[in-house]
């Protein structure tokens, strides 16, 4: 999501009561990092919480990852800009892939015992593939960290009117605070926690503005007057060479988004699949990307809903000429409707889901850089109190480092939104990489390599040249987003086929349990007492929310 | 190097880990805080004054929102008390 700028006269009538909120909220979330530091003796702790967890927990805090703030206010932008089309970022761009990798994926990562996904490539693939993904993925963590943190800053100086570098150094110490005591621990329990604080926001905001615009039928009414029949059906207009504002048609949306991007960025994005991995068992680990699905699943009622209640509560939102952008359609929603109390709920939601965006991105980082980078390349072999002391210190420069992407996003936001279009680009391949080297034997260490790195550079191509310099015609940039995540999966499953024809596979003895139809030695470990009751088996949940998403279809079909 | 050298050292790690152990049950902080946070927005609820209930479309929006948030508080006690943090595994060889 792009840093954006909100407008001024957002500014939102807080008070004393507001503030308190908030206060108590910061309080809490040192005090539970004080609280975690003592549960923290291997580095395993740090980094995976000693994989331990139960699976409601790695379940809220998957989706809670996820449900950052620029998400939450991007997503309500796309619900007010292209209307019942963002859906489709949901129920078919989330559910499948999250149902996939806890049914598919997720015995190969939890059962080989991989501490992060890059490990996997290593050893499925050798050092070249690891490396390169290794460090792409830290540099585009601290990056994204950075960015949110950027974007928050945006947010609270047109809201609360603080300056830009306090909302920086506030929000950037504490997630420091925090990480580097309790390390992933904490991180999850805040997340966990910031999941209740928004959605305590976000539901009475949106029945406060239904009511406002005469509930759904007067919402219905409103929008098909202003906007036309197809803004509030998902499908509606989508026919191929059919113009639409999402500039997409169904088999882009259907391929493109719903399966190379939503799988690449659910099942290849470490500071998503870390979760899962710091659950206590192989069940539980499944379970938690189902366990995901379901709130995530009607998470659009509460976040594109508003969305589409600013659009017909401020008609000038986003129209050029007017001081509000899409981006403003929840803080314009917070600003009328909220009295003081709620309101300062709402503020503190807000803030904790962007302390919570940028949180995952450095426990990932600090996962990645210090097992995959330091241990693995430059360091090996010291004891383990030395890789905690690093973890620790590497949080530290990570959170700095993302301070510093934050400051150098204020005067250059257009470079930042080019470079995250660009790693953007990296997990696509990455899911290609991964997806056929765990059902293919014959896959060879070059061809992971080659994959991931002319995928890449495909996608890049398609994008910066084909489609910027129009050479092909595409309508919209999320439309250019969807054929070049296609065009990235393509060239990069391709290459892996013809390399692999002409390189030696690695022998099969090595790939046990990294392989579909292997079993690593010790990998079968007994069911935990409990787990074989019928509300905790993976096919049922799974299945029951792929069924449930596309019953959610049905009313915006019709 | 043998091949599932690493998979012995995270077996190692998991055995020595201390989070099972020593990480308090995160109900107990989700019901601390909603409770406390259920009762401030209930009594600002109760003293609401015309014009918050005006701005909230003649709702008291706080007091719904305050007695929401303040059962949920109290249902995460119930859990705790219903289904205790089971005590951590033992260690294994």
């Amino acid at each position: 999501m792009p840093a954006h700028s909100l407008a001024q006269g957002l500014r939102l009538p807080v008070n004393g009561l507001d503030y308190a909120i908030l206060a108590v909220y910061f309080a809490v979330v040192l005090g539970i990092g004080f609280a975690a530091r003592r549960s923290v003796r291997t580095s395993l702790d740090f980094f995976l919480s000693g994989r331990s967890l139960p699976a409601w927990v790695t379940g809220l805090a998957f989706v809670a990852a996820n449900l950052g703030a620029t998400e939450i206010l991007g997503m309500a932008a796309n619900g007010a800009q292209y209307g019942a089309y963002t859906v489709h970022w949901y129920w078919i761009g989330a559910i499948p892939a999250m149902v996939f990798l806890g049914l598919v994926m997720m015995p190969f990562y939890y059962g080989s015992k991989v501490r992060s996904v890059p490990e996997f490539l290593l050893h499925r693939f050798g050092p070249a593939s690891h490396l390169l993904s290794s460090v792409i993925f830290a540099v585009s963590s601290v990056l994204i960290a950075g960015v949110n943190l950027y974007a928050m800053a945006i947010v609270l100086q047109a809201l609360l009117g603080w300056p830009q570098w306090v909302a920086i150094v506030v929000a950037g110490f504490f997630v420091l605070a925090y990480i580097t005591l309790g390390g992933l621990s904490s991180a999850i329990y805040n997340e966990v926690l910031q999941f209740f604080v928004i959605l305590a926001a976000l539901i009475p905001l949106t029945v406060v503005g239904l009511k406002r615009v005469g509930g759904w039928g007067g919402l219905s009414d409103s929008l098909t007057a202003t906007h036309g029949e197809d803004f509030l059906s998902a499908w509606g207009g989508t026919g191929i060479g059919h113009a639409n504002p999402l500039g997409a048609n169904w088999l882009t949306i259907v391929l493109g988004l719903g399966f190379v991007m939503s799988f690449g960025y659910w099942t290849t994005n470490f500071a998503e699949v870390q979760r899962a991995l710091s659950a206590r068992n192989l069940s539980a680990a499944r379970r938690t990307p189902l366990i995901a699905a379901f709130p995530k699943m009607f998470i659009p009622l509460v976040v594109v809903v508003p969305g589409l209640i600013a659009t017909v509560m401020e008609p000038a939102l986003g129209k050029p000429g007017s001081s509000l952008s899409y981006n403003d359609a929840i803080p314009v929603l917070m600003r009328d409707l909220l009295p003081n109390g709620v309101l300062g709920v709402a503020v503190t939601g807000l803030l904790a889901a962007f302390m919570a965006g940028m949180a995952a991105n450095v426990s990932a980082f600090n996962t990645v850089f210090t097992n995959d980078i330091w241990a693995a390349y430059a360091k090996r072999d010291r004891e383990d109190a030395y890789y905690l002391r690093t973890g620790r210190v590497v949080t530290a420069v990570g959170v700095v480092a993302g301070m510093g992407t934050a400051f150098i996003a204020s005067s250059f936001s257009n470079i930042m939104n080019y470079l995250q279009t660009l790693f953007s680009f990296f997990n696509v391949p990455l899911f290609c990489v991964f997806i056929i080297g765990m059902f293919w034997k014959r896959a060879t260490a070059a061809a992971g390599f080659w994959g991931l790195l002319t995928g890449t550079v495909a996608a890049m191509i398609n994008y910066f040249w084909f489609y910027k310099q129009g050479v092909i015609a595409i309508p919209s940039d999320q439309g250019a987003n969807f054929v070049s995540s296609i065009v990235a999966f393509a060239v990069g499953a391709v290459v892996m086929g013809a390399v692999s024809l002409f390189t030696t596979p690695k022998p099969a003895g090595s790939l046990a349990g990294l392989v579909y139809g292997t079993v690593s030695p010790g990998m079968a470990e007994p069911p935990a007492e409990g787990d074989d009751a019928w509300y905790r088996s993976p096919a049922l949940l799974g299945w029951g929310a792929v069924i449930l998403a596309a019953a959610c279809y049905i009313p915006f079909s019709l | 190097m043998s091949e599932y050298e690493y998979q012995h050292e995270v077996e190692e790690l998991e055995r020595a880990s201390a989070t099972a152990a020593r990480l308090f049950d995160v109900r107990r902080i989700i019901g601390g805080l909603f409770t406390l946070y259920g009762l401030v927005v209930t009594i600002a609820g109760l003293t609401a004054s015309d014009a918050d209930i005006k701005k909230a479309q003649g709702i008291n929006l706080n007091l719904w929102t305050g007695v929401g948030m303040l059962a949920l508080g109290l249902l995460f006690f119930l859990w705790l008390i219903l289904r205790p943090t089971p005590p951590p595994p033992p260690a294994q060889d």
